[in-house]
């Protein structure tokens, strides 16, 4: 009986406790800077894509919500020709930012994207697409790759001799 | 003595119980969640008290469904009797001098005669639902009521024996000296019990019970039939609020402010310690429930009315 007066009591001095409700529209959440939101496509330091497409973050995808289809330039440099992201059946679950070879990938402390309609979600590769190198600043994928495309030869990338000449019977 | 304004009186209660009633769904919700670490509903109009204009126009749009399987006439018939009969008890509340609507000399039989019956919504709900859930509410009800109502009387017979009097507003003239909580206190908490189980209060919700029986007597209705549920259930708690603060607080007496304003100070304050009962007890098991009706309430209100009657004779004599 004493225990149910006590109980009524503790409960009474809660109304001097402090709210845990964030009144969210209002006064916003705050969002760890690794939180796992919309998700979004980087570009190199210089301004080019950084994705490969490779297919690894569709291939990882448990949704698969992930659609790509990967081209190359004419100097051999490989990108997505079209990237297309079905946010209605996204879990945000991180994968594909995880299987990302080129740091392309990522997903950012955004998770406002109410729509009214359905196809509205499906985000395309220019709304996905964004002006810097997202959390990775100084990452360039294509100037450490051994890769040959338009302006960096064999060779010429960060941290690579130059090439061996396989003719030549001197070390 | 009747009221000098009759049909003014029945207007003004009727049209206060009634918003109260309503304003109670917000209050509830509120309060709860102040205890609660929340905010509640505070979006709709200043203080979101327009949350229950909102909460009225869904109930009233929504579907009023009666399943084919239901007994119909019952069915329909048994929302009414719960609004019915709390509102009929409220003819002889006397909320001020001269504020009753009908000052009936066994007002307080009639209030419980009034509450006895409404047990029949309850039941008769769980048993033309014909839904095995609705059923066991009613049961429930039925057996909580029938050990409930039994000390729920006898623990107001002590406040009868020392007001020498069934009339409500003589029980109020009767306390200006000293309020009953105080000889009476035993009366009192057990009048508080009887009560919370009366209206089907948490923690003594057993009827309905959603974590065990869906919603357990009214899980077969919708709409506004729900919603007369709903009111009856507030206006329940608002009458046993009423009640306590007349048998035992003294009614409308009070220092300076004027007479209504002290009644509804004091019935607030007791409809808030109804919301905070339910914020802070769990719901006992129903064979703790009847035990405790039986083995605890019971014999504690004999012994109550006991002593209070040998006492008053003594003093008497």
């Amino acid at each position: 009986m004493f225990s149910v007066v006590r109980t009524i009591w503790y409960v009474l001095l809660h109304m001097f406790h402090k709210r845990i409700t964030v009144q969210y529209p209002d006064e916003k959440p705050y969002l760890a800077p690794r939180y796992r939101g919309r998700i979004i496509l980087s570009r190199d330091p210089d301004g080019g894509e950084r994705c490969v497409a490779c297919y690894l973050c569709a291939a990882a995808c448990p949704v698969d919500c992930i659609a790509l289809q990967a081209t190359e330039d004419p100097t051999g440099r490989r990108y997505p020709e079209f990237f297309r992201i079905n946010f209605s059946r996204c879990i945000f679950c991180g994968f594909c930012e995880e299987a990302c070879p080129t740091y392309a990938i990522q997903l950012t402390p955004d998770f406002e994207m109410g729509e009214y309609q359905r196809p509205n979600l499906v985000y395309e590769k220019e709304d996905l697409l964004i002006n810097g190198p997202g959390k990775y600043p100084g990452y360039n994928f294509w100037r450490v790759c051994g890769v040959q495309i338009g302006g960096k030869d064999k060779g010429e990338a960060e941290n690579e001799g130059p090439p061996v000449d396989i003719h030549s019977l001197l070390p | 003595m009747t009221s000098p304004y009759p049909i003014l009186s029945i207007l003004g209660i009727l049209i206060v119980t009634l918003t109260l009633a309503a304003g109670l769904i917000w209050l509830e919700r509120r309060l709860l969640a102040l205890w609660q670490d929340r905010y509640g509903p505070n979006r709709v109009g200043p203080f979101g008290l327009l949350q229950v204009l909102a909460d009225m126009i869904k109930i009233f749009f929504k579907e009023d469904w009666i399943p084919p399987f239901a007994d119909k006439a019952v069915f329909v018939a048994a929302p009414a009797i719960i609004v019915v009969t709390v509102l009929m008890s409220f003819a002889v509340v006397p909320v001020a001098p001269g504020i009753i609507v009908s000052d009936l000399d066994v007002g307080l039989l009639f209030v419980l005669a009034m509450s006895s019956l409404g047990v029949y919504s309850v039941v008769l709900a769980g048993w033309s639902s014909d839904n095995k859930y609705a059923l066991l509410g009613g049961v429930r009800a039925a057996a909580q009521m029938l050990s409930y109502e039994v000390f729920m009387g006898l623990s107001l017979m002590g406040v009868v024996l020392l007001a020498g009097s069934f009339n409500l507003t003589a029980i109020v003239e009767a306390q200006r000296n000293l309020w009953f909580v105080a000889p009476q206190f035993l009366g009192f908490v057990l009048f508080l019990i009887a009560g919370a189980a009366e209206t089907r209060r948490l923690p003594f919700d057993l009827p309905e019970a959603e974590s065990e029986l869906i919603a357990g007597f009214h899980s077969e209705y919708s709409g506004m039939k729900f919603g007369m549920f709903f009111v009856g259930e507030y206006l329940g708690v608002i009458l046993i609020s009423c009640l306590i603060t007349i048998l035992f607080f003294g009614g409308w007496l009070g220092p300076v402010l004027p007479p209504i304003v002290w009644f509804l100070i004091k019935v607030m304050f007791f409809i808030a310690f109804f919301i905070l009962m339910r914020a802070a007890l769990p719901r006992p098991r129903f064979d703790q429930l009847m035990s405790w009706g039986w083995k605890l309430m019971l014999p504690l209100a004999l012994a109550n009315l006991l002593i209070t009657g040998a006492v008053v004779l003594a003093w008497r004599s």
